[in-house]
């Protein structure tokens, strides 16, 4: 799955937009996350996974900072999410299903905060950037 | 058999209750088309889908989109028996189709996104759970009798 212009455009649209914000919606993707798919849970026996959380909208910022960094390095997420990649197969090993799952809610959260900003062809290649950072933090599995 | 709460039942029937089922039929569709376009595959005969544009625009992808979402509808009524709800569709899907069941749940997610722009901040967490499992299920149902 290769980004065009026209997505790596549009990806770049969608964080500009977002703007600071970001940190709101990674965590409200988390927490649709944990919501949606209680599987997801697993990997956090750590935290409070209560509703407001504070370590949830930590962590959620993480997240969104590290979409931002692929975002405004999209010509070459790997080497942006090269320390995540190697923490992900190293260390965290987050079952890679997961980040299907994370990447839906993602686009859940902009489709409720942002509902004019996803057009068809953002929502697009939006998908197609997710899949592409997920394909980045597996990478180095096995 | 899946069991469905009453908070469930009631997240899904507020939610139908305000659906366009037309327009939002037509939407999941055309985006089903447009974000995962080897799903293109099924609907030779549909004429143009050559952009994004000609795909929100044609309107057989309109058309059948509203037939899909229709369907969901029965689906939604016979909760408690999804299985023989859609038991013939199945067996449509499989013998006659050929669609490959990863495909219903490819526009389970998509419906779920349709509706989380439609809804904005009233499609909650609880509301995306709920929808995301009746998707699931139903993709589930409809996959059934495949063989």
């Amino acid at each position: 799955m290769v980004l065009s212009a026209a997505d790596k455009t549009n990806v770049k649209g969608v964080f500009a937009k977002i703007g600071g914000q970001a940190e709101e919606y990674g965590g409200d993707a988390l927490e649709r996350l944990f919501v949606t798919y209680p599987q997801t849970k697993t990997y956090f026996p750590h935290f409070d996974l209560s509703k407001g959380s504070a370590q949830v909208k930590g962590h959620g910022k993480k997240v969104a900072a590290a979409l931002v960094e692929a975002a405004n390095h999209i010509d070459d997420i790997a080497g942006a999410l090269s320390k995540l990649s190697d923490l992900h197969a190293q260390k965290l090993r987050v079952d890679p299903v997961n980040f299907k799952l994370l990447g839906q809610c993602f686009l859940v959260v902009v489709a409720t905060r942002n509902p004019s900003l996803l057009t068809p062809e953002v929502h697009a290649s939006l998908d197609k950037f997710l899949c592409a950072v997920g394909t980045v933090l597996t990478a180095k599995y096995r | 058999m899946v069991h469905w709460s009453a908070e469930e039942k009631q997240l899904i029937s507020s939610i139908w209750g305000k659906v366009n089922v037309e327009e939002c039929g037509a939407e999941a569709l055309a985006r089903l088309l447009i974000v995962y376009p080897w799903t293109q595959r099924f609907f030779d005969n549909f004429g143009n889908l050559s952009s994004p544009t000609a795909i929100i625009g044609n309107p057989k992808v309109r058309a059948h989109g509203k037939k899909v979402l229709t369907s969901f509808g029965d689906a939604i009524k016979n909760l408690d028996n999804l299985k023989a709800t859609y038991s013939k569709l199945s067996e449509l899907h499989c013998d006659k189709l050929h669609v490959d069941p990863e495909n219903f749940r490819l526009l389970g997610d998509i419906l779920v996104i349709v509706l989380a722009a439609h809804f904005g901040k009233d499609f909650t967490p609880s509301c995306q759970a709920t929808w995301q499992k009746l998707v699931g299920v139903v993709a589930h149902a409809l996959a059934h009798k495949y063989h």
